[in-house]
C-alpha cells in the first residue's frame, strides 16, 4: 500500500505535439519536452499566454487527443477522471438534473447525492430547468456539479470561469474551493489568468514559447485563509512571476 | 413545467384555428358561387360533393380505399425514413463515402417519380411490393440529403464530453446523437409525408386495384368530377389529421428545451 501512495497520480511526458498542415496552413508545432509529475491531492494550475497550447496539453492528458509523441501515465488506469470544459457543454435537451444524473451508471448509489450537491452549488431552483433557460454562470455551476458528483480522482479544468463578470467568476472560484476542501482531489486547472492560478492552486506550472515548454514550476505559499485576501494573493503573484 | 411551456403556444393556436376557419369558409363560398354561375357537371357545387362523399362512406368504398392507401403510405414512408437515414448518416460521417456516392444521390434526386414507378412495375410486376418500393425509392434520396446535413452538424464538443464521462455507445446515441438529429428527422418526416402520399396515388392509378389513386383513375375515365373531388377532399382531411395529431405533438416535444 505505502508504495502505491508514493507513486504520483499522474506522470505527464509530452515530448512533441505537432498539428499537421491542413488546407494551406503550415504544420504547427505547439508543445515540446513537457515533463512533470502530479502528486495525489495537489491542485496544479497550468498557466501561460492564450493560444499557447495549454488546452492542447489538457486534451492530451484527458485522452481526447492521442496524436502526440510521449506518454501520459496514471497511477491506476481505472482512475475516475472528470473534465470541466471552457464552455459548459451541457446537453441542451436534458434538464440540469438529467445532465448530472447521466454521468453516473444507472443504479449508482451516488444518484442519492445529486439534489444535495445541486443545492450546494446554488441550483436548487433550477433542477428541472433546461440549460438554455438559465444564465451562463448557472450553467457553469451545473458543469461543476456534474464533475463533482463523480467524486473524481482527477479533475481537469480548462478555463472554467472565463467570460463571466468578475463577481460571478469570484463566486464560482469560492464554490470550487469549498467543493474541493469538502472532497479533496487531484486538480489540473488551465488558466491564462495568473491571479486566478495563484489564488486557487498549490502549485503553478507556467508554459511559454513557441513551441511551448515549461518555463516555471513553483509551489504557492499561501494558506487557505490568505487565499481570500486579494493583497496576499497579489504579493504571492508578484513573488512568483515578478512585478511586470 | 409542462403547463408553463404549453400556455403561450395555446394562445397562438386558438388564433390560428380561427384564421384557418375564416380562410377555408371563404374558399368554400367562392367555389359555391363559381359553381352556381358556371352550372356545369364538371364543376359541381360543394353540396353535391358532400353527398357523394356521404354515399361512398356509407357503401364502405371511401374508407376501404383510404385505408388501402394509408397502409401503402405507412410502409413506403417507414422504409424510406429508415433506409434514407442510414444512408444519410453514413455519408455525413464518412467524407470519402460522401465524395464517392454524392453523384448517385444527385442522380436519384433528379430521377422523375414516373420513371421509377414505371421501371419498378416492369421489373417487379404489378405487385404490392413494386408499388411500395417505387414510392420508397422516390423518397429515400430526400431523406438521405436531409439526414446527411444533420450528421455533418453533430457537435464534436458534446461527443468529447460523452467520451470523458464514459457514456458508452448506447447512452451517447440516445442522449447526445439522436436529440441533435431530431430536427432533421422531423424535417425529413414532414416533407416525406407530403411527398409520399402524392406519389402513392400515382402508383395506385398505374397498377393497383384499390386505394384512393385507383378510385381517382376510375373517376377520371368517367369524367366523374364530384367523385374526384369527394375522394381528394376526404384524403386531404385524413392527411391533415395525421399531421396535426402525430407530427405536431412530436415537434412540440422535441422543441420543449429551446429558449
Amino acid at each position: 500500500m505505502s508504495s502505491v501512495l508514493n507513486v504520483p497520480t499522474l506522470q505527464v511526458n509530452v515530448a512533441r505535439k505537432v498539428f499537421p498542415a491542413v488546407a494551406g496552413r503550415a504544420a504547427n508545432h505547439v508543445l515540446d519536452a513537457i515533463l512533470f509529475d502530479v502528486e495525489a491531492g495537489s491542485f496544479v494550475a497550468i498557466t501561460g499566454p492564450s493560444g499557447g497550447g495549454k488546452s492542447t496539453l489538457l486534451n492530451i492528458i484527458a485522452g481526447l487527443d492521442s496524436a502526440f509523441d510521449g506518454d501520459i501515465r496514471f497511477s491506476d488506469p481505472n482512475l475516475n477522471v472528470a473534465f470541466v470544459f471552457q464552455s459548459p457543454r451541457l446537453l441542451p435537451w436534458r434538464t440540469v438534473r438529467e445532465n448530472i444524473a447521466l454521468v453516473l451508471p444507472p443504479n449508482d448509489p451516488r444518484h442519492a447525492n445529486i439534489d444535495e450537491l445541486l443545492g450546494r452549488v446554488g441550483l436548487a431552483d433550477a433542477v428541472h430547468a433546461y440549460p438554455e433557460m438559465i444564465s451562463l454562470g448557472m450553467q457553469r455551476r451545473a458543469a461543476l456539479a456534474r464533475a463533482f458528483i463523480l467524486e473524481p480522482d482527477i479533475l481537469l479544468m480548462d478555463e472554467p470561469f472565463v467570460s463571466l463578470d468578475d463577481p460571478t467568476a469570484q463566486g464560482l472560484r469560492q464554490l470550487l474551493m469549498e467543493l474541493w476542501s469538502r472532497r479533496p482531489t487531484t486538480v489540473l486547472f488551465v488558466t491564462h489568468d495568473r491571479q486566478e492560478a495563484v489564488m486557487l492552486a498549490s502549485r503553478v506550472i507556467c508554459l511559454a514559447g513557441t513551441p511551448a515548454s515549461v518555463v516555471q514550476d513553483e509551489a504557492v505559499a499561501l494558506t487557505s485563509g490568505e487565499r481570500v485576501d486579494r493583497d496576499k494573493v497579489r504579493a504571492e503573484q508578484n513573488r512568483i512571476f515578478g512585478t511586470a | 413545467m409542462q403547463h408553463e411551456a404549453g400556455a403561450p403556444f395555446g394562445a397562438i393556436r386558438i388564433g390560428r384555428i380561427g384564421w384557418t376557419l375564416i380562410s377555408l369558409s371563404t374558399l368554400l363560398a367562392l367555389w359555391a358561387i363559381a359553381a352556381a354561375i358556371v352550372q356545369s357537371r364538371y364543376l359541381p357545387d360543394p353540396l353535391t360533393v358532400v353527398e357523394v362523399m356521404a354515399r361512398e362512406w356509407q357503401n364502405g368504398d371511401l374508407w376501404r380505399n383510404i385505408v388501402a392507401t394509408l397502409i401503402r403510405v405507412f410502409f413506403s414512408f417507414t422504409i424510406a425514413i429508415f433506409v434514407g437515414s442510414a444512408i444519410g448518416l453514413l455519408l455525413g460521417r464518412h467524407p470519402l463515402a460522401d465524395r464517392f456516392f454524392d453523384p448517385w444521390v444527385s442522380f436519384f434526386l433528379n430521377l422523375p417519380a414516373l420513371v421509377i414507378i414505371i421501371l419498378c412495375y416492369i421489373w417487379f410486376g404489378l405487385t404490392e411490393v413494386a408499388a411500395v418500393l417505387a414510392v420508397a425509392i422516390n423518397k429515400i434520396p430526400n431523406v438521405a440529403v436531409t439526414m446527411r446535413e444533420g450528421a455533418r452538424s453533430l457537435s464534436k464538443d458534446l461527443i468529447e464530453m460523452a467520451q470523458i464521462y464514459r457514456f458508452g455507445w448506447w447512452k451517447t446515441l440516445r442522449h447526445v446523437t439522436v436529440p441533435q438529429l431530431a430536427p432533421f428527422f422531423i424535417a425529413a418526416s414532414r416533407t416525406g409525408l407530403s411527398l409520399v402520399w402524392k406519389i402513392v396515388l400515382v402508383v395506385e392509378a398505374f397498377g393497383r386495384s384499390d386505394g384512393v389513386g385507383y378510385q381517382l383513375n376510375i373517376a377520371f375515365q368517367l369524367f366523374d368530377v364530384p367523385m374526384i373531388l369527394a375522394y381528394s377532399l376526404a384524403f386531404i382531411a385524413v392527411v391533415q389529421l395525421i399531421e396535426l395529431a402525430l407530427l405536431q405533438p412530436m415537434i412540440a416535444r422535441t422543441n420543449r428545451w429551446r429558449r
